[in-house]
């Protein structure tokens, strides 16, 4: 069995770890090749070659993959597919993109999501805006997957020596369905609340705007963005859109820091899915407690500066 | 322009779902169902888009049980001119909705296509680019800017670190985030007047296309995540489990 | 606010609210005049969103409207098999009271169905809109039209407006809808309803109408422990001897238990509360045994009234009639309405065809065949259970209901409702803090993860729909003097005190209007009636699903 990973990078040549999240999937079901797509690729073949788990290094170095384009890096994708049994991309924008169409091309329903393997043709994803879990089973012979970064570890950087291939065909390169015109990188300091990594949130506990601030503080020292229960958001404190819960945000960032949130219902059915959560709060009974993989009960303004100040020493 | 806005039929976003007892599947008996809200935001950006007199004709499209003709009638009461159900009683995916769709689109022809870049039932956020791939036409997908001249269209897409900016040839696949616009409220007049907008209803089985279901749903069960619940006593300690042991930071 | 040009439109019958009255109105006035333009509103996202009850439907009147209603999937599949009542001397013990048929006819439930109330009130509704009754849920009746002291219909509320009141981007202006004659079918304590009685003094002459707080849980159990059929009720503990209420369960549908407890709100003591009542009682052998194993689906709220025949308003005024719940039609030791609302409704639909020919203003036949009609009678008949359970206590209460339903209530006297239920609460520190225990998440709950089960949704940046008339008098009145009842009788935790970290100003009362499931407690039970609920955007609420 063999599988194509597609893969996913930033310009600076720096590969997503939810794309090594991919591998470590994709090599529980055969070997993995991985296919580099884009235009002045710098290292970048050299970093994917050194990725552990990783065969083969697909290379399609052509300026009609340079914004990886659904079109034309689709049509490249089913050009290769005849060698593979299963493809995979991230579950990001541009695998997502990309991902359903290269199934429309190949006459396959694609899985969105999987967030485990079960066997070769059976998975776990999320449905219901993650509140469900479905195993699906697919019956089609040559299975299109995406895969969500935090339900598998990033596979290591190093320790592999893959073989490195030029592709020389460039199927889809005449494509001129769409046009690249510009890319905006977010401004805000800030990463948004939806796709942070790190999320610290302030609820009623917070007792003013003005203390948000402490907040701010360790939110630099993780680059988490900053999210408040409803509790929050009602008193004043804070902006309607960093609403976190079931009426607000729902987020699932790796870690999660909830300070002085009791963890009200509705709050916690917006976090559930993070994948480390840890609470600040004075009230030992708080249902936060419960919620969260790690706790400390205490007075959050003595606790916030501290962990601003050890994080900025960790560093 | 001509647009068809495609609608699926989906548990209302404000019910917890229910499992059923056996696992095989939703509790939709007696649940409030409503439009999928995502296709609620591409019917709205059709509707302001004939405001400007750039579309003229809005056609919005079901598939399923003869229930949904009443997302129908609220997309027609947002503003949608007429509708069309296709009625079949199993359950459709991506791959059939994009095949059926694409069998409107020859017949109808129009412009662009519009649509909700996934259904909060299944999240699969794949039928707008599978419709795209068969009709060979562009893709813009998870729009929250829509610009429309004369056999473009320029869109802004919410990508993972902000977003990108395409023009795209028409026609094309449009599919919708929540940041395109805020769909409005269906006023009561209007509501009344869409009872009366055409509605056609046509049954699968009569359109003659080769359909196969090749997900099956195994199992469904309720998320929990069970935390350990480990309390801490100082930050240092909680750094040392964050680093150490959740490998977080 | 400034005035709004508001649309208008125009129909011949204008009801508002969709539940067994306010459908069966709308139905009977169709099969009667099918050429009338019957417009029908719903504050719920749908029908059946905001409909609670336990229910036991008597198919009486249902048999005369839709005669043929057992060939029509009607949702009523569950027919009454075995029934049981206890008294709760404590929290272990239980005494079986055998129901004797002959003597309290009310109490026997044979021939009766258990199912959703909720269910079945959007089966009506595709029967109305089946006649071409225009049915619009999401649409909230604000306010009344009134002209030349006629009522000539309702405001339905403006959609988008933002927390303080400005118009938000989505904003639509409500409009007029206008009839010859509304009916108003809003339930227990309408709040339209509530308007009329003050303008219209509806309720000169008559007692104080009093209240009961239905909590309801829906679970689903093992299919060895189903007894499809199988209904009980109790009385007794946890409440006191002077305090009312007891607790229904129903096996129903498939492996569905309704749960609910009602209490009187009568009570005096501010330290109960409702809802963890209901949790309470869960744990007594006889009820923990049916639900242990299984697993809860569905929670939900609501008011209902109590008071009975001396408590009935007048029903009309110029331009429109109560019906149902509003007018407060409810049997209580039958614990049933649902039967006498459909009732109210079809007569009310029956006087308004006569009163549009003889175009009376005022459609006051509607009265007169109200006072003739079955439903009076049987609410005559009962009318001194309830007061003497206010009277003597529970204990004497049920001796002397037994007496009185021995001779079908021909006493020759009435008891009646001195004190509305919001002036009976005694000084907080005149009364015993019960100690509720802590929810186990298996058998009970919190109230927050109660609230979370009802599907509640209100758009988050509307005004807030519960407004204090008085702010000042929170502090003196509810707070010092009652140590803010209103945290622990409404069973949605809307009402929250913040004291931490305000020292300078003192505590300060926190109304989390988007818990809000709209049972109206609150409206009713607030000491000095200072909390006034107004409906919120149409659509708002919870949305109880199928089976609640």
């Amino acid at each position: 069995m063999t599988v194509l990973v597609l893969l996913s990078y930033e310009k600076g040549n720096y590969i997503r770890p939810i794309t090594r999240s991919a591998i470590t999937a994709a090599t529980k079901l055969g070997d993995v090749h991985v296919l580099l797509a884009g235009k002045d690729l710098g290292d970048l073949a050299q970093k994917a070659s050194a990725l552990s788990g990783v065969k083969k290094v697909l290379i399609a170095d052509h300026e009609a993959y340079a914004h990886m384009l659904a079109e034309p890096t689709a049509d490249l994708i089913e050009s290769l597919a005849d060698s593979y049994d299963t493809i995979i991309v991230p579950a990001n924008a541009e695998g997502k993109d990309i991902l359903p169409r290269v199934a429309g091309l190949l006459d396959i329903q694609p899985v969105s999501d999987i967030v485990e393997i079960i066997d070769t043709n059976t998975f776990v994803r999320p449905i219901y805006a993650g509140s469900i879990l479905a195993t699906v089973k697919t019956h089609d012979n040559k299975k299109l997957l995406s895969v969500r970064g935090t339900a598998f570890a990033p596979t290591a950087e190093e320790g592999g020596s893959a073989e490195i291939e030029k592709l020389t065909h460039f199927s889809g390169s005449e494509k001129t369905l769409s046009k690249f015109c510009e890319l905006k990188i977010s401004q805000s300091d800030r990463p948004e609340l939806e796709s942070a990594r790190v999320v610290i949130s302030g609820g009623r506990g917070m007792q003013s705007s003005d203390n948000f601030v402490l907040i701010e503080k360790v939110a630099d020292q993780l680059n988490a963005a900053i999210g408040a229960s409803r509790a929050a958001v009602d008193a004043g404190f804070i902006n309607n859109d960093c609403q976190v819960g079931q009426t607000g945000k729902i987020v699932a960032p790796e870690l999660y820091i909830a300070v002085g949130i009791s963890g009200a219902i509705q709050h916690l059915a917006g976090i559930k899915e993070s994948k480390v959560i840890v609470a600040i709060n004075k009230d030992p009974d708080a249902p936060i407690f419960k919620a969260s993989n790690y706790g400390i009960v205490g007075d959050l303004f003595e606790i916030l500066p501290q962990l601003e100040e050890k994080l900025g020493a960790l560093k | 322009m001509k647009v068809i806005v495609p609608v699926k039929r989906v548990v209302d976003s404000n019910i917890k779902p229910l499992v059923k007892s056996d696992g095989s599947g939703i509790e939709i008996n007696g649940v409030k169902m409503s439009m999928n809200p995502f296709d609620e935001t591409a019917v709205e950006e059709a509707v302001q888009l004939k405001e400007k007199n750039i579309v003229t004709e809005i056609i919005v499209i079901s598939i399923g049980e003869i229930k949904c003709q009443d997302i129908l009638r609220t997309a027609m009461a947002m503003g949608a001119d007429r509708g069309i159900l296709v009625t079949t009683d199993q359950a459709v995916e991506s791959l059939s909705v994009a095949k059926i769709l694409k069998h409107f689109v020859e017949k109808e022809k129009p412009d662009f296509v519009l649509m909700g870049k996934q259904a909060s039932d299944d999240d699969m956020n794949a039928t707008g680019q599978i419709l795209a791939a068969k009709l060979g036409w562009a893709q813009g997908t998870f729009i929250s800017k829509l610009e429309l001249s004369e056999g473009k269209a320029k869109v802004t897409r919410e990508i993972d670190d902000g977003q990108e900016i395409l023009e795209l040839t028409l026609p094309a696949v449009l599919t919708t985030d929540l940041r395109l616009n805020e769909p409005r409220y269906a006023s009561l007049p209007n509501i009344m007047k869409a009872r009366k907008k055409p509605l056609e209803t046509v049954a699968l089985t009569d359109l003659g296309i080769d359909l196969k279901n090749s997900l099956e749903i195994v199992s469904i069960k309720e998320f929990s995540s069970s935390r350990e619940s480990i309390i801490v006593d100082s930050v240092d300690a909680l750094l040392d489990k964050l680093k150490n042991e959740a490998k977080v930071i | 606010m400034g005035e709004v040009a508001r649309e208008q439109i125009e129909f011949d019958i204008l009801i508002v609210g969709g539940g067994p009255s306010g459908l069966s109105a709308a139905i009977r006035l169709k099969q009667l005049v099918p050429s009338l333009d019957i417009c029908l509103i719903e504050k719920g996202s749908e029908i059946g969103a905001h409909i609670v009850s336990g229910v036991i439907i008597e198919p009486t009147a249902l048999d005369e409207l839709i005669p043929d209603w057992r060939y029509k999937d009607a949702p009523l599949n569950t027919s009454v098999q075995h029934e049981a009542m206890f008294y709760l001397p404590n929290e272990l013990k239980s005494i079986n009271i055998p129901i004797i048929k002959s003597i309290m006819p009310q109490m026997n439930n044979a021939g009766n169905y258990i199912g959703s109330l909720g269910d079945f009130c959007r089966w009506l509704a595709s029967e109305a809109e089946a006649l071409g009754v225009q049915v619009f849920p999401g649409f909230a009746g604000s306010d009344l039209i009134v002209e030349q002291d006629q009522v000539m219909g309702v405001i339905v509320g403006d959609m988008g407006l933002e927390k303080d009141g400005s118009q938000g981007s989505s904003y639509v202006p409500g409009m007029e809808l206008r009839a010859k004659y509304t009916l108003f079918a809003e339930g227990c304590r309408g709040s339209l309803s509530k308007k009329l009685m003050q303008r219209y003094n509806l309720r000169q002459g008559v007692d104080p109408q009093t209240y009961g707080i239905g909590v309801k849980e829906l679970w689903e159990i093992p299919q060895s422990k189903f007894s499809a059929g199988y209904i009980q009720h109790s009385f007794g503990w946890p409440l006191d001897d002077k305090t009312y209420g007891g607790s229904w369960l129903y096996h129903f549908g498939n492996n569905f238990v309704s749960f609910g407890f009602v209490l009187g709100l009568d009570y005096e003591n501010p330290w109960l509360s409702p809802f963890e009542e209901m949790q309470r009682v869960k744990t007594h052998p006889v009820i923990r045994k049916h639900l242990e194993g299984g697993r809860r689906i569905g929670y939900a709220a609501r008011a209902l009234s109590e008071g009975g025949y001396q408590s009935i308003p007048k029903l009309t005024f110029p331009g429109g009639l109560l019906i149902g719940d509003a007018a407060g039609f409810l049997n209580v030791p039958k614990i049933k309405g649902t039967h006498t609302s459909m009732k109210s409704g079809m007569i009310a639909a029956e006087s308004i065809v006569e009163a549009l020919n003889i175009k009376q203003k005022d459609p006051m036949i509607y009265q007169f065949r109200i006072r003739k009609s079955c439903v009076y009678d049987e609410l005559y008949q009962v009318r001194n259970i309830r007061p003497a359970f206010a009277k003597f206590g529970t204990k004497i209460a049920t001796l002397y209901t037994g007496l009185d339903s021995m001779v079908r209530g021909k006493f020759p006297w009435t008891f009646h409702h001195c004190l509305a239920d919001n002036d009976k609460l005694k000084p907080a520190s005149l009364c015993l803090k019960p100690d509720y225990p802590k929810p186990d998440d298996k058998l009970t709950f919190s109230r927050e993860s109660s609230v979370f089960l009802t599907n509640i949704d209100h758009r988050d940046d509307q005004p807030v729909h519960l407004k204090l008339k008085n702010p000042a008098i929170w502090k003196t009145v509810n707070l010092d003097i009652f140590k803010a009842p209103e945290t622990r009788y409404c069973p949605a935790g809307v009402y929250e005190v913040i004291d931490e970290h305000n020292e300078d100003q003192g505590p300060k009362l926190q109304i989390n209007s988007q818990n809000c499931i709209h049972c109206k407690t609150c409206d009713i039970k607030d000491p000095t009636q200072n909390i006034n609920w107004e409906t919120p955007e149409g659509g708002s609420g919870p949305n109880y699903s199928g089976g609640m």
